[in-house]
């Protein structure tokens, strides 16, 4: 029935209204990634560490290239083309969250943060359990975990 | 009206990459850059299909897909050999960046 209906007609719809419709949806999805984008911009300039950043930085990420593929496929309106957009959006759904959590990750062991800006630390008792003096968080807060982690980090 | 979809979109993305090209170049650490240069990637991405939607033509959809797939290459290798930077760092022996 798909092969049928890909020989019938590459294109989703022809009636002129409904095309000039799509095209002010596109236009209108397009212009909501492009200004995402540009927030993420304002965002990685104006946060002050590099976890603050990485809250900013994943937003167009996963729902600018949504939207832009959105637009794409409403514009296009082929079904071949719908085909090559799918694998973009579901990649980036699938790597954005691996490499936000090692750059977080990153951010973290280098101490690239603010301790102030944070309500919660859940990893720092587990470093102060493992005596890892080297990494940052031991002694965040007044965790029960502290003394323990003075005492084996040095 | 796709004239001022072209310049109000070309503008806010021209905008942001020039902004984050300067977090890429300012830093002030490894992680801002590569969080910078992730967000530069994702803006390509969002470039080329806002073009090919704007000019209604489908030249560049293999790069598109080529950038989704690959993007994740560049931010995860350097931040898995991210190190504190020597100023602050207390013990050396590993290799730092």
């Amino acid at each position: 029935m798909i092969v049928e209906l890909l020989r019938a007609s590459t294109s989703f719809v022809d009636s002129e209204p409904v095309v000039s419709v799509l095209d002010a949806i596109a236009a209108v999805l397009l212009l909501l990634a492009a200004f995402l984008t540009l927030a993420a911009a304002v965002g990685l300039i104006r946060f002050p560490d590099a976890l603050s950043r990485l809250h900013a930085a994943t937003k167009p990420q996963i729902l600018g290239v949504i939207l832009v593929v959105l637009a794409l496929a409403l514009s296009v309106r082929s079904w071949t083309v719908l085909l090559l957009l799918i694998p973009v959006v579901v990649f980036q759904l699938l790597t954005a969250p691996i490499s936000a959590h090692m750059v977080g990750r990153a951010g973290y062991r280098t101490g690239d943060y603010e301790p102030e800006t944070l309500t919660a630390d859940e990893l720092a008792p587990d470093v102060a359990a493992a005596g890892r003096s080297d990494l940052p968080g031991g002694g965040f807060g007044d965790e029960p975990d502290s003394a323990k982690g003075q005492q084996g980090g040095s | 009206m796709i004239d001022v979809v072209l310049y109000l979109a070309g503008g806010m993305l021209a905008a942001a990459a020039l902004l984050l090209l300067y977090r890429v170049v300012v830093g002030p650490s490894l992680v801002d850059r590569i969080i910078a240069s992730d967000v530069l990637l994702t803006t390509l991405i969002i470039v080329v299909g806002a073009e090919m939607a704007i000019n209604e033509h489908t030249r560049t959809i293999s790069l598109m897909v080529v950038l989704a797939v690959i993007g994740i290459f560049g931010s995860v290798s350097v931040a898995r050999f991210v190190q504190r930077a020597p100023s602050t760092s207390a013990s050396g022996g590993e290799a730092e960046l």
